[in-house]
């Protein structure tokens, strides 16, 4: 459905998933025939409007959009500049933006016939998110997680257990959650026939980083409208965590085309970019070839994949969706960086002054936003996606205070 | 003609097939690489495929994924590999040998750099795992350049516009997957293989190898009754796992497997 005003920000990818030199399909021979077939049932449903129709009802009565506009007034105080507004993705249902994608992808999953889902999650987040359509839809679901990350998050492979998900522990690699796509992808090209891979970010082959930016735009759509109708004008900046990017990216796509507005995807930078322990492509990585797309990586000279570090589990990961690559080399975004310690002060300043507790993965865009915001005027605004909540880190920030819960 | 070429040619004039086993380069360490080579060339394999290691290879099961784990334990890069070959060439001109992986560690080395590298060493093909033809213009140009084959896989999901689509950009051969699946899966159902090569016959007088799911010499043999090629993997980094703690013992195990299978492949 092209429109007249539409640049070449907000025009890409082309038709074989390119994102300038980025994205594309880099899978082996056997998946080439069911992308092909996601790709066209996509095409067709994603202006259905029978699908559309119940798309909407489905993230207005089940996930409870509009998610609100939140002007956080102590927090803009403190940091003496910019007026700081927060789009509350941390109260959709399941906690987190990661259902907006999930829903869509399971509907989609059901018009093509399939019944069994499969997964792959970091923080768990993900896995809870499609664990639960599975449930109400009624399908097969497998979750695939690294068996590192199942010891950082028990809390939500309990619950995607209690939804009725079959949780998969993946001992090869660094047993994080590039290993558990890996897993994923072995499953999906063992049992393409009658199972639907729900990808949760991004990334992955096309037509995947188009398809999720699709479900996550809803975010910004709605930001767009509330902060017109809020504060009047439209936002100076935008800033959202990057791991995959598909929070980021769900914001950021539809202000592609208004150029005033800055964007800055905040990149975990762990124990500082210098140590090498970080999860940082963009800012730190060079370009390669991963789970199917061209992308920035974090890669070691010879092009094997090295392990990333970040106190978010979400934010864990050595790739990052190719939408970012090329925002990142054509200029429209900044891409930046914020250390455990920068998100975990931000993690207890926005408890403490606005009485939310978010998600660590959403507290390196705080870190980077407060950083921002005092630096500007308070006519200016700054828009904060606060992707998620952070009730599942709980274990990990007591954990940090020497508290055993 | 390519050294792939040719070793085909002088097979069909023997009515033989060609029998290709594979190992991970490095696998269980990179002393062991090259003396493996020949020990499978001297008991029958026609052409190596040599593994190269990738820390992410999403097309393999649990077998060679190990296996690429102890290989880069002993940091086996994509220049290491290269090297084995050139060290194998010292003993054998003739026998091809194709490098199996997948594409990162090529575009870290960038194609133009890689192919210059791998043809002025002996490789005599390519496969890539995650590289489809859509995305392999600037790749195949480097090959050829160097003449080197560029093989690529066709799978049971491939439809006659891909076979067709696929077929034209290969050479040297065109590798059958014969199971949807990881490498070392599944049993593979002869019947259906021997449909689907007959179609990807239709598209190309390439030979066709088949491979994924060859375990014994029983399904070497069914196999080589409907392709050009039988391709062995898992079977053979099984062993090279259980023997990872006495080398030695390795090429003996190795060597015993393949010559019964081309003793049975010999029978037909």
């Amino acid at each position: 459905m092209p429109t007249t005003n539409q640049t070449d920000f907000s025009g890409q990818p082309d038709a074989r998933g390119h994102f300038g030199r980025f994205g594309g399909m880099f899978v082996s021979e056997t998946l080439m025939g069911p992308l092909r077939e996601l790709r066209e049932a996509y095409d067709r449903f994603i202006v259905d409007d029978t699908f559309k129709a119940e798309l909407e009802a489905d993230l207005r009565d089940y996930v409870g959009r509009p998610s609100s506009l939140y002007f956080a007034r102590q927090l803009s105080q403190r940091c003496g500049g910019a007026r700081i507004y927060l789009k509350r993705e941390d109260l959709n249902h399941t906690g987190a933006h990661k259902i907006n994608n999930t829903i869509g992808q399971a509907l989609l999953a059901k018009r093509m016939g399939k019944t069994r889902i499969i997964a792959e999650t970091g923080a768990g987040q993900h896995g809870v998110a499609t664990a639960t359509v599975a449930a109400r839809l009624g399908l097969e679901c497998v979750v695939y997680m690294g068996s590192v990350d199942i010891v950082r998050q028990e809390a939500n492979v309990y619950r995607m257990r209690m939804l009725g998900a079959k949780v998969v522990a993946v001992e090869s690699g660094s047993k994080t959650l590039k290993d558990a796509l890996n897993e994923a992808m072995r499953d999906w090209v063992t049992n393409i026939d009658n199972t639907f891979y729900i990808i949760g970010t991004v990334a992955g082959p096309h037509p995947y980083p188009v398809m999720v930016r699709e479900f996550q735009s809803v975010i910004g759509r709605e930001a767009r409208r509330q902060i017109l109708q809020q504060a009047g004008q439209l936002p100076d900046a935008l800033v959202a965590c990057v791991g995959g990017g598909s929070n980021a990216i769900g914001l950021f796509h539809p202000f592609l085309d208004d150029t005033s507005v800055a964007m800055y995807g905040v990149e975990a930078a762990g124990e500082g970019l210098e140590t090498g322990r970080h999860a940082a492509p963009l800012c730190a990585g060079t370009p390669g070839v991963l789970h199917g797309n061209r992308t920035y990586l974090m890669q070691d000279e010879n092009g094997q994949i090295i392990e990333t570090h970040s106190i978010s589990a979400g934010l864990d990961y050595p790739g990052v969706g190719p939408e970012h690559a090329w925002l990142k080399e054509s200029g429209r975004a900044n891409y930046v960086s914020v250390t455990d310690q920068e998100a975990l002060d931000a993690f207890h300043e926005l408890t403490r002054c606005e009485g939310i507790i978010p998600a660590l993965e959403s507290s390196h865009a705080l870190a980077y936003a407060t950083r921002l915001a005092a630096e500007m005027n308070p006519d200016q605004v700054v828009l904060v996606n606060l992707s998620g909540r952070g009730d599942k880190d709980m274990h990990t920030v007591a954990g940090l205070d020497g508290i055993k819960i | 003609m390519s050294r792939i070429s040719q070793r085909f040619e002088q097979l069909a004039a023997h009515n033989k097939t060609a029998l290709i086993p594979f190992i991970t380069a490095g696998d269980p360490d990179p002393e062991v690489t090259v003396p493996l080579m020949h020990a499978m060339v001297a008991a029958g394999g026609s052409i190596i495929e040599l593994g190269v290691p990738f820390s992410d290879p999403m097309a393999d099961g649990p077998v060679i994924q190990r296996a690429n784990e102890r290989a880069l334990k002993h940091n086996t890069s994509l220049r290491d590999v290269i090297g084995m070959v050139h060290r194998f060439r010292e003993r054998d001109r003739d026998t091809p040998v194709v490098l199996m992986g997948y594409l990162n560690p090529i575009e870290a080395l960038g194609y133009e750099r890689f192919a210059e590298m791998a043809g002025a060493a002996g490789v005599d093909g390519v496969i890539t795992v995650d590289i489809p033809p859509e995305e392999a213009d600037d790749y195949l140009a480097a090959l050829r350049a160097q003449r080197i084959d560029p093989i690529f896989l066709l799978a049971p999901t491939s439809d006659e516009q891909r076979i067709k689509r696929i077929c034209d950009a290969a050479a040297g051969f065109v590798y059958y997957v014969s199971v949807k699946g990881t490498t070392g899966s599944a049993r593979l159902a002869i019947g259906e293989v021997a449909s689907k090569v007959f179609h990807i016959r239709k598209s190309t007088g390439l030979p066709v190898g088949v491979g994924f799911g060859i375990k014994d010499p029983e399904s070497a043999q069914a196999v080589a009754q409907v392709a050009d090629a039988v391709i062995v993997g898992s079977v053979l980094v099984n062993q090279i796992e259980s023997l990872a703690d006495q080398p030695d013992a390795i090429a003996p195990a190795l060597s015993r497997s393949i010559s019964q299978m081309r003793a049975a492949m010999d029978l037909i």
